[in-house]
């Protein structure tokens, strides 16, 4: 059962993670967006890991709703909105039981997942997010390494793409070789799901 | 990398105190980034509200006044407010008559503002939104994020702001608002690159000797590059590829807009060939402001925006208007 411990260090695993890689998220936005997604998921997990060391949720989805919300009223930019949906949502999922299953929690992230696809309007392959998170969350029904591959395989997938949401979409051909940032950032937050995990 | 800052972080934050130095007028809350008038809110009158990403100065803080805007909320630089701030700001400004947003089309702004207008309407302020999308530079906006917010945004702020001033009701400030974005194209060009402070180095790589054609507001790569052209070839290649756009049946406002670190004497030039091309496409020019208005932090370059005016556009745009960043008529 994954509590709401668990929940806890999947957070920080992933705010060290994006402080750690902060400068490289964003040089992959400075090549097709504004040079900014590093800077700014910082400034958002490091808001969400003080907000849950100050007040630490006694069940998982209290621990990513209030994750989600810190990062909504922290972030900006798109990253903000799409992100904070995406755990306030699977928090929302969860509901308020003190431990969830692997299953439940990919079916949770499937939820979330599809509000933050509602939200942006945009679908796999549109060079963005989506394309590192689905992958993983059909994968995380299998284990949390096989997640963390698909996240990392997805982001990658990328690369050659056309970007069809986001500021990268108003270069059209000239995103095509690039990263998206969005997915190397959700590649991340499934790596630092497996962290937890370990 | 010669910049006048601390240290990045406070990049903003430094930027406003100045502003409320400079502005006693304004009520300026650096720690919720807000700048809001001083009277607000103003009986019976419909507040209006922008923000957006930092580094466009004075868009949008310096447009908060008098027959502009109510209150401006600044995000990070190039990056959007977040709706907490947004949420704030509504029902700092709400007499009762509602508010209008004012959100330029980028993916984050749109979002955010979006999650704002749900948290004020809980609060029960009745929120309308304008989204601007001007920029003809993008091409093909089924298959884009849409055509960018750039320039129109300083027409549709000092219009709707004077429709609100006039005390017309917020379906109106509206409306007027929403025709006034129809009714506006723009098109960007960078001489140099933009180096935001916390990067520190240029977004993207232009040569001198190139330019780089259909930029957006934000260090953005545009839609292509080319080598080194003259004024005239530049405002040849704006103005048509506006005009291919907008096919103005009554004389426009123009905005002749500098991005930042190109000098006025160059934006005036540029104007006066620009005037010439309209001249020369026979569409009557009824009102010009040059300067820099809509910026990119430190990026050179500049951006045409027409506004196919009426009566009504013509009238609210010379009505009395007392921000840091525009004044007239009082």
């Amino acid at each position: 059962m994954l509590d709401a411990e668990f929940f806890l260090r999947w957070m920080n695993a992933l705010a060290r993670a994006v402080d750690r890689e902060a400068a490289r998220l964003t040089e992959l936005d400075a090549a097709i967006g504004d040079a900014d997604h590093g800077t700014n998921m910082r400034r958002g997990f490091t808001a969400v890991a003080a907000a849950l060391e100050k007040d630490a949720p006694d069940t998982p989805g209290a621990v990513l709703t209030l994750a989600g919300r810190r990062l909504i009223s922290t972030v900006g930019g798109a990253s903000g909105p799409l992100y904070g949906t995406l755990l306030r949502r699977a928090g929302k999922a969860l509901g308020d039981e003190a431990g969830v299953s692997r299953a439940q929690l990919a079916e949770a992230l499937r939820a979330g997942i599809a509000a933050v696809a509602r939200l942006g309007g945009a679908k796999a392959g549109d060079k963005t997010m989506l394309d590192a998170l689905e992958p993983a969350a059909a994968a995380l029904d299998e284990s949390f390494a096989a997640a963390r591959a698909a996240a990392e395989d997805g982001a990658a997938a990328t690369v050659p793409m056309l970007a069809r949401k986001g500021r990268a979409s108003y270069l059209g051909e000239r995103s095509v070789g690039h990263r998206d940032p969005g997915a190397a950032s959700s590649a991340l937050l499934v790596g630092a799901l497996e962290e937890a995990a370990r | 990398m010669r910049m006048l800052i601390n240290v990045p972080e406070t990049v903003v934050a430094d930027g406003l105190r100045g502003l409320a130095a400079a502005h006693p007028g304004l009520n300026v809350d650096v720690e919720n980034r807000l700048v809001v008038r001083g009277d607000a809110p103003v009986a019976g009158r419909v507040g209006l509200v922008s923000g957006g990403g930092s580094g466009h100065e004075p868009l949008h803080g310096g447009f908060v006044g008098v027959g502009m805007l109510s209150a401006a909320c600044p995000g990070e630089v190039f990056t959007s407010p977040v709706p907490d701030q947004m949420a704030r700001a509504a029902a700092a400004v709400d007499s009762g008559a509602g508010v209008l947003f004012v959100v330029k089309n980028y993916t984050g702004d749109v979002l955010n503002f979006d999650m704002a207008q749900e948290l004020a309407e809980d609060e029960g302020v009745q929120v309308a939104k304008v989204l601007v999308d001007d920029d003809v530079a993008v091409r093909d906006s089924l298959y884009t994020a849409g055509r960018r917010g750039t320039g129109a945004t300083l027409f549709v702020e000092k219009i709707a702001g004077a429709a609100a001033e006039e005390g017309a009701p917020l379906e109106r400030v509206e409306a007027v608002a929403r025709r006034v974005d129809e009714r506006s194209r723009s098109f960007g060009v960078a001489l140099s690159a933009v180096t935001t402070p916390a990067r520190g180095t240029p977004t993207f790589d232009l040569p001198a000797g190139e330019l780089e054609l259909g930029i957006g507001i934000h260090g953005e790569p545009g839609r292509e590059r080319r080598p080194m052209m003259t004024s005239r070839e530049i405002a040849d290649f704006t103005v048509e590829a506006v005009l291919d756009d907008l096919r103005p049946s009554s004389p426009v406002l123009a905005l002749v807009n500098g991005m930042g670190a190109t000098p006025l004497l160059e934006l005036y030039g540029f104007g006066a060939e620009v005037h010439r091309v309209l001249a020369e496409r026979g569409v009557p020019v009824a009102r010009t402001l040059v300067g820099n208005y809509v910026t990119s932090l430190d990026m050179a370059g500049c951006s045409v925006t027409l506004c196919e005016a009426d009566e009504e556009i013509l009238r609210l745009w010379d009505a009395p208007v007392e921000t840091p960043a525009l004044r007239w008529g009082r």
